[in-house]
């Protein structure tokens, strides 16, 4: 930790923190280490808030918030940092007012950035925990390595559907994120929290995990999380802990590290076009259509097959079953082929376009010769055709 | 005279939400390890296909290397990488 002058409690803060003095673990030294403490939340999200709210509660000295984004109607349902009053606002404006209520001492410092190769060392540099509640696998894996090469713990809490996953990672000799997952997922094969849905309270309980986890660091008190990830099933109400150790040729944390700098992740992560390689055929294979062009195709006379590979909850809540779709789920796409045309163009559409793309890259892939993405999927049929569709 | 193994694979988040349950009963020969698990796994066809060749896998809930030898009885846990915050 950075040596910095001991700072003190006075009167008003001896009686906020009063239940923290009277743990032997806490105490008035203890929290005068919190106090001393700079702790960066990646993400004002879903994890972000539990963690923002509870460790400016506790009383963090220098709390550190990245993001860019802005609070949106879908977020309320999880992101309790955020108010209904704060649809439209950016989240760090929303998440700093609220933390100044909950505790004025805190200083909060925002980053009002997207975190990259080009800026993470020098943000997460200045901080001496950093608790990880991004929303994507490049910002994960940026994180983690920013982490590991700056010798920061990395307090990891990641949630979908009704499942969320806890560790410590790049902690005292422990493991980190890449000694557990060596390679991202193929794109589209792990959905994200909008393309999957999320319980509201899972982030809440998997969030609150990080935030005891990065007061345990600080304080040095107890066993955290290194060396152990937590597996939770909210759905079963059931804990597992998976022992986890240093993988000794981890790239990035192993003995004999193959990378000592940042990467560029989202190319690590496959979510870049490829380059003229040996993708470069199945990409130009399949063709890309945008909400106003699929519309006036599909009052052509020779309509394309539109194929909706959403799950069924999602077709309940809104479909284009009148302009003629079909759903086959994408996890079942590849056994019911034979329920597609071979002599008409295929449309494939979903939520927002990811899916969908996996979904005609498969397509392709097996043979079907005319295949086109529908770039944006429901959301830009909503916004573009017919805003009367409910957006979710 | 060759045995088999019988085990408890668990599937986690995306990876139960793919192959549409949480946990099978795998009858593999003596001898199998976790990669030869995974590539039975895969030979099912089907949404079974896109599981990753490496999985991150447990075994009786330490995680373990693909070449680990598996045991009668032994509970595996395949744990996809999730990233929603």
């Amino acid at each position: 930790m950075v040596e910095r002058e001991t700072p003190q409690l006075d009167s008003a803060e001896l009686s906020r923190y009063a239940r923290h003095l009277s743990l032997p673990e806490v105490g008035k030294e203890g929290q005068l280490r919190l106090k001393e403490a700079r702790v960066l939340v990646v993400g004002a999200g879903g994890l972000g808030s539990p963690l923002a709210l509870y460790l400016a509660a506790a009383g963090i000295g220098t709390l550190g918030l990245v993001d860019f984004d802005e609070v949106d109607a879908t977020n309320l349902q999880r992101q309790i940092l955020h108010g209904t009053k704060d649809v439209g606002r950016k989240k760090l404006d929303s998440a700093r007012e609220r933390l100044a209520d909950v505790n004025p001492n805190v200083s909060v410092v925002t980053h009002d950035v997207r975190l990259d190769s080009s800026n993470a060392l020098e943000i997460l540099g200045s901080y001496d925990v950093v608790a990880d509640g991004t929303d994507n696998f490049p910002t994960r894996y940026l994180v983690n390595d920013a982490c590991v090469l700056l010798g920061k713990p990395n307090v990891y809490g990641s949630v979908f559907r009704w499942e969320g996953q806890a560790s410590v990672f790049a902690s005292d000799g422990g493991p980190c994120y890449r000694c557990l997952f060596r390679e991202p997922p193929p794109p589209g094969l792990v959905p994200n929290c909008a393309e999957g849905g999320v319980l509201g309270v899972l982030p809440g309980i998997i969030g609150s995990i990080q935030a005891l986890e990065v007061i345990k660091l600080l304080l040095g008190q107890g066993n955290t999380l290194s060396g152990r990830l937590l597996i939770f099933d909210a759905l079963e109400m059931n804990w597992r802990e998976i022992a986890v150790t240093r993988n000794t040729s981890c790239p990035v944390c192993g003995d004999e590290p193959t990378q000592t700098a940042l990467i560029d992740y989202e190319d690590f992560c496959g979510l870049k076009a490829p380059s003229k390689g040996k993708e470069q055929g199945m990409e130009d294979s399949i063709g890309e259509v945008g909400a106003v062009e699929l519309k006036e195709r599909l009052s052509s006379a020779e309509p394309p097959f539109l194929l909706d590979v959403r799950q069924p909850h999602e077709w309940d809540i809104v479909n284009l079953e009148t302009d003629g779709a079909v759903m086959i789920p994408l996890a079942e796409l590849q056994d019911r082929l034979d329920e597609l045309p071979t002599d008409r163009e295929i449309v494939v559409y979903c939520r927002t376009g990811a899916r969908s793309q996996s979904a005609a890259l498969l397509l392709a892939d097996k043979g079907f010769s005319s295949v086109f993405n529908f770039v944006g999927g429901i959301h830009a049929w909503v916004d573009e055709i017919d805003p009367s569709l409910p957006k979710y | 005279m060759y045995g088999h193994v019988e085990i408890r694979t668990l599937f986690f988040a995306s990876y139960k939400e793919l192959l549409g349950t949480g946990e099978l009963q795998v009858d593999l020969p003596e001898g199998a390890t976790v990669s030869d698990l995974v590539s039975a796994l895969r030979s099912r066809g089907g949404a079974f296909t896109a599981l990753p060749t490496e999985p991150a896998v447990a075994v009786n809930l330490t995680y373990t290397d693909p070449t680990s030898l598996l045991s009668d009885g032994d509970e595996v846990a395949l744990i996809p990488p999730v990233a929603g915050g």
